[in-house]
């Protein structure tokens, strides 16, 4: 770990002021991804803003009807959270089907939507990675790309973004809370992530100087109909290879309005509206599932290793609607 | 036999310390004035090294120095001194050699400074220009030029018997199928580390993660050309190694050679991806050919292994063994070539060859029983081995029949529908699989010595290891039992290159081979015991012989009148200089050696399988062993689970990734390498059945840190295939597989 200076920000203002102060700063809130990237050299930050005695780790009702949940609120707190379990439990069960007990209740949400990549390349400093070093080349593209994206990707990154919570955060259509040296600004779920294009290194379209204050979740949860279904190659402590987060309105066997949001196949959650619409007002049989299905992975791409997500998905996001139908949302 | 401690479930005697923090491990052990090394490792996988500037890590205050093949000291560079127990034939690995970079994260350089932190910051500011050179670590592309070894490592491969070719034309049933297993590393949970504590003189006293001390000890005196009384190795507890201790690893080379040059204590201890940069389990494809006759019986075996090694050392296992020992049939042909790529040396790892060789041969033989339409279970009981082909040797004993028995009964194999897809539940296609497994018992020399004090407390040691195994604990069962006393009065030592000698823990073999030094070294004190109970005046004992007599709750009785006993505490205020004490060395008999010594499975399987996904549960598994006789029935099944555990491994997760383009293996660290969770592991039962063997060495033990490895990876497979119909023969078995 290279040394860096630390200060702690006591609000929101002092922390955006410090951040500006310091020359490549970076905030730290559990640090259970930051600090890792630092020991092993991927992240190098100069300077580190200490964010964790901000106030900003309350649950609270918005006036639309829905729920705020603060930065620094941990993940598991979130997940436990009352409100949370009852009307937006796709949310609890994205969240526990990530990392561990321990991690979780270091992790943060506003961290969580701000987690890197864990492409093999992109820990390996020895390696060549657009994301890491900028121009260096892609290793994973002729590499090992078994656990890698098939949507969205472009030549110089394939990286996915590989958290739970942001799947099912984009399915919910949540906004993001900043605060920068401008001041405030919301940025929608769906615009909150990039795709890599040729600016890899740029995960989100969050500006270096802005913090995340905090999540809102509109009014509606879909708490009686949803699912997270994640595929891993183990039943815990392991990244989603492909996840879907289903959630279904209906009116009796009809579909009113449907949501799906795919994890671990592309550098942001996938959602794909127009996809979805296709649903809308029609029959929930398997049959129409894989119509959607379809849709959704249409210009899907794979690079080798990784063909197989293609269809994997497709078979997913097939079981995850069977399932938020039938209301099996913990299966 | 009545025992007091011997087939008695006791707790670990050094639970205690562990579970507290109090035992210590290689990095854990202080020293005045310590320094810290990191290594650097090399980021090509061949080439010379340019050029390496250390400047910038040098001018920081506090780092001490880099040390590189430019400044390294000049003595003692020939390879066969760095020869060490464990070494396959070839040209040992010297760190810090010269400027030729062999394998991808070789060490080039170690960072020494004032705290850890400082010198792996330093390391990052070390500046390496390279020569690459074309690298090739492509297993596949290089089956073509595989060799036979001049010597292999293991056991020769065994000469063919019959003909092959003509009863496989012959046959009613056959196939030939290949198996792939993909390189996969130890990953104790203690990363290696070595403590080297500079002494003062010239001596040193080191602190390492390693299997056996002495070797250590052996290889640090010969690299370095000391003699053996200038450096002493001390490796207490061990967190686990699983083979990877039982060569000496770099660190400790690097560790030595910076407290010597220094003058002063230096500590080295790799990351978790350094533990990707030495040896791992070779990967390994294997082709087979089977053929049965219209009975279901065996009549032709071939077995084509292909292992990876590296380009300096032949590294080779058992892969061909297991046939011989567990099918008969007159018609074999059995080869192993080694493909060498530029990568470092493959090392034993838990059930070498065995969790390998097993794996292929029990996936084959159920896909003989299915093309011969015969039950998996019925299959293995028609075509049984009486004696061990490979050596024509009778089994000293072999119980696997009741193995087969109880297993079966406990699983309720008998209710399985030989059909594959035949049950199911929901969404989950319900398989089930057996196989049966094979591991050596052997017996090696080994020394140790038991002193009864005064008081009434026994030490005894010898200088081999615990690897997590139960070592410390079953050693004190044995020696409690041999003189009558509570576990609380025997302390056992190990550990330490000053003790007597023991080889290395390795090859499931050190309750047979230091227990039996240690139950004789007991026997020792029991003479003395008793020729001192008879020294009394009006012994009720005088007269009697050995045989005659029990060592029970601290007393010497006589075994036909209880009531003639004495204490040995009493008898202990009389001998000369306050304490008894036994030394021996023991081998293995020669009568052992005129018998095949195996322990064996028979593993029973359950798993799910999403008929759409792909996504694997193993939800039941059974797993009955014939292990000779049970010293600890707690620490015992633990083994056998833990290997249960490491088997599903086998089968599900593990597997290093080799980037050929990088000669690199790119997923180490525990995120992208993965080995079963708690959350996988499901119903486990460990069914131990009788098995008396008189012959195989005085404890009648077979050790357990392997046989319970072996056949549950393909009974996983096997149990795949029947929930499927799909046979996967490429582990591990991962969802992309199977859809
Ligand atoms: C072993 C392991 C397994 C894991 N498994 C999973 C998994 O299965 N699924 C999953 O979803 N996640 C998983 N995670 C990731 C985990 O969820 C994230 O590491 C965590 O959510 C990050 O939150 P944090 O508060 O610790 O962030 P930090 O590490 O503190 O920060 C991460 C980044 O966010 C920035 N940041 C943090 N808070 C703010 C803020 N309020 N405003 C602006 N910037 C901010 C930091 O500057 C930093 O760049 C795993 C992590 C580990 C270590
Ligand atoms: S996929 Fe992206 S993160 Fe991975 S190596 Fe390529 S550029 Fe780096």
């Amino acid at each position: 770990m290279r040394p860096f200076t630390y200060t702690r920000a006591t609000d929101v203002n002092s922390a955006v002021q410090e951040i500006t102060r310091h020359e490549k700063a970076k905030f730290v809130a559990g640090g259970t991804n930051l600090l890792d990237l630092m020991k092993i050299d991927v992240m190098a930050p100069q300077h580190l803003v200490d964010i964790t005695r901000i106030a900003l780790n309350t649950i609270e009702a918005t006036a639309d009807g829905g729920l705020r949940l603060g930065a620094l609120v941990t993940n598991n707190d979130t997940a436990y959270h009352e409100q949370v379990e009852k009307r937006y439990p796709l949310i609890s069960h994205a969240i526990l089907a990530g990392a561990t007990g321990q991690l979780r209740n270091m992790a943060t949400d506003g961290g969580n939507l701000l987690q890197r990549t864990r492409c093999y390349y992109f820990y390996d400093t020895q390696t060549p990675c657009n994301k890491r070093e900028p121009g260096s080349g892609c290793s994973a593209i002729k590499g090992y790309n078994r656990d890698l994206a098939i949507l969205g990707t472009s030549e110089h990154c394939i990286a996915t973004h590989p958290s739970d919570m942001c799947v099912a955060l984009a399915a919910l259509e949540a906004s993001i809370n900043v605060t920068g040296p401008k001041g405030e600004r919301t940025i929608p779920i769906a615009d909150f992530h990039r795709l890599p294009g040729d600016t890899p290194h740029i995960d989100t379209n969050l500006q270096e100087d802005e913090i995340i204050t905090s999540i809102d979740l509109p009014a509606k949860g879909f708490a009686e109909h949803y699912t997270y279904l994640k595929l891993r190659d183990r039943a815990s402590y392991a990244f989603a290879i492909v996840s879907v987060a289903a959630a279904l309105d209906l009116d009796g066997d009809t579909i009113k309005e449907a949501r799906i949001a795919l994890g671990g196949v592309a550098h942001k959650p996938w959602r794909k509206p127009e996809a979805e619409a296709m649903l809308q007002g029609q029959q929930a049989t398997r049959e129409n599932f894989r119509k959607v299905a379809e849709a959704y992975l249409e210009g899907a791409k794979g690079y080798g290793d990784n063909d197989y997500k293609i269809e994997l998905a497709k078979r997913a996001i097939v079981r995850a609607l069977e399932q938020a139908f039938n209301k099996e949302g913990a299966a | 036999m009545k025992t007091d401690q011997i087939g008695k479930e006791r707790n670990r005697v050094d639970g205690k310390a562990k579970v507290t923090g109090e035992a210590k491990y290689a990095a854990e052990f202080e020293a005045e004035n310590l320094a810290y090394g990191v290594v650097v490792s090399s980021g090509i996988a061949k080439g010379k090294i340019k050029s390496i500037d250390a400047s910038k890590a040098l001018a920081l205050d506090g780092v001490l120095q880099v040390f590189t093949h430019e400044n390294r000291p000049g003595y003692m560079w020939l390879d066969k001194n760095y020869k060490d127990d464990d070494a396959p034939p070839g040209s040992p690995f010297r760190p810090l050699y010269d400027n030729e970079v062999q394998f991808s994260m070789q060490p080039i350089a170690l960072v020494v400074a004032e705290t850890f932190e400082l010198a792996r910051y330093a390391a990052m500011l070390v500046e390496v220009a390279y020569e690459t050179a074309e690298h090739d670590t492509d297993f596949d592309a290089n089956l073509e030029q595989a060799y036979e070894p001049e010597e292999y490592k293991a056991s020769e491969p065994p000469k063919p018997r019959g003909d092959v070719d003509k009863a496989l034309a012959e046959a009613s049933a056959r196939i030939e199928q290949t198996y792939t297993h993909p390189a996969e590393h130890h990953n104790p949970m203690e990363m290696h580390a070595s403590t080297a504590v500079w002494e003062g003189d010239g001596k040193l006293t080191v602190y390492d993660k390693i299997q056996g001390v002495q070797n250590s000890q052996q290889y640090i005196a010969s690299a370095f050309g000391m003699s053996q009384d200038e450096v002493r190795v001390i490796s207490p507890f061990v967190g686990g190694a699983f083979g990877s201790g039982l060569r000496p690893q770099y660190q400790l080379f690097l560790a030595v050679l910076a407290a010597r040059e220094l003058q002063r204590s230096v500590r080295v201890v790799m990351t978790r991806q350094q533990m990707f940069s030495f040896g791992h389990r070779p990967k390994t494809l294997q082709r087979f050919k089977l053929g049965a006759d219209a009975d279901g019986k065996l009549q032709a075996l071939q077995q084509e292994v292909y292992g990876e090694t590296s380009r300096f050392e032949d590294y080779s296992e058992d892969v061909v063994l297991w046939p011989g020992v567990l099918y008969p049939c007159d018609n074999t042909k059995l080869t192993h070539k080694l493909v060498g790529l530029d990568v470092y040396t493959p090392l034993d790892m838990r059930a070498p060859g065995g969790t390998t060789g097993i794996y292929a041969l029990e996936c084959a033989i159920d896909e003989l029983a299915y093309e011969a339409g015969v039950d998996p279970l019925e299959f293995r009981k028609k075509n049984y081995s009486e004696k061990d082909q490979n050596e024509d040797k009778p089994f000293s004993s072999k119980e696997l029949r009741e193995c087969y028995r109880q297993g079966a009964e406990k699983f309720g194999w008998s209710k399985r529908k030989m059909e594959p897809r035949s049950m199911k539940d929901g969404h989950q296609l319900i398989g089930w699989g057996m196989a049966q497994g094979a591991w050596e018992a052997n017996q090696a020399e080994a020394s140790a010595k038991a002193v009864l004090s005064k008081d009434g407390k026994l030490t005894v040691s010898s200088a081999t290891a615990d690897i997590g195994t139960g070592t410390y604990t079953v050693m004190t069962q044995i020696a409690a039992e041999a003189l009558g006393l509570s576990l609380e009065d025997v302390t056992f030592k190990l550990g330490d290159s000053d003790l007597p000698k023991a080889p290395l823990e390795g090859g499931s073999k050190t309750v047979a081979t230091v227990g039996s030094a240690v139950k004789k070294a007991c026997e020792q004190v029991q003479e003395k015991l008793l020729k001192l109970a008879q020294e009394q005046s009006n012994s009720p004992l005088a007269e009697t012989k050995l045989e005659d007599v029990e060592f029970s709750e601290g007393r010497i009785s006589l075994k036909r009148d209880a009531s003639k006993s004495m204490q040995l505490q009493d008898l202990l205020q009389h001998s000369e200089n306050g304490s008894l004490e036994g030394e021996v060395s023991t081998k293995p008999s020669d009568e052992s050696k005129e018998y095949a010594r195996y322990a064996h499975s028979a593993v029973f399987a359950e798993v799910k399988v999403d008929e759409d996904l792909g996504t694997v549960k193993v939800t039941r598994v059974v797993t009955a062993v014939a292990g000779g006789r049970i010293v600890n029935p707690k620490t015992a099944r633990s083994q056998i689970l833990g290997g249960m555990v490491w088997g599903m491994g086998v089968a599900l997760h593990e597997h290093t990734v080799m980037d050929n383009h990088l000669g690199r293996f790119i997923n180490h660290d525990l995120d992208k390498y993965h080995v079963p969770v708690n959350a996988d592991v499901q119903e486990m039962e460990v069914i131990f059945v009788e098995e008396e063997d008189e012959v195989v060495n005085p404890l009648g033990v077979k050790g357990l840190g392997e046989i319970g490895v072996v056949g549950v990876a393909p009974a996983i497979a096997n149990a795949i295939f029947h929930a499927t119909g799909k046979r996967v023969r490429e582990l591990p078995i991962t969802m992309d597989k199977l859809l």
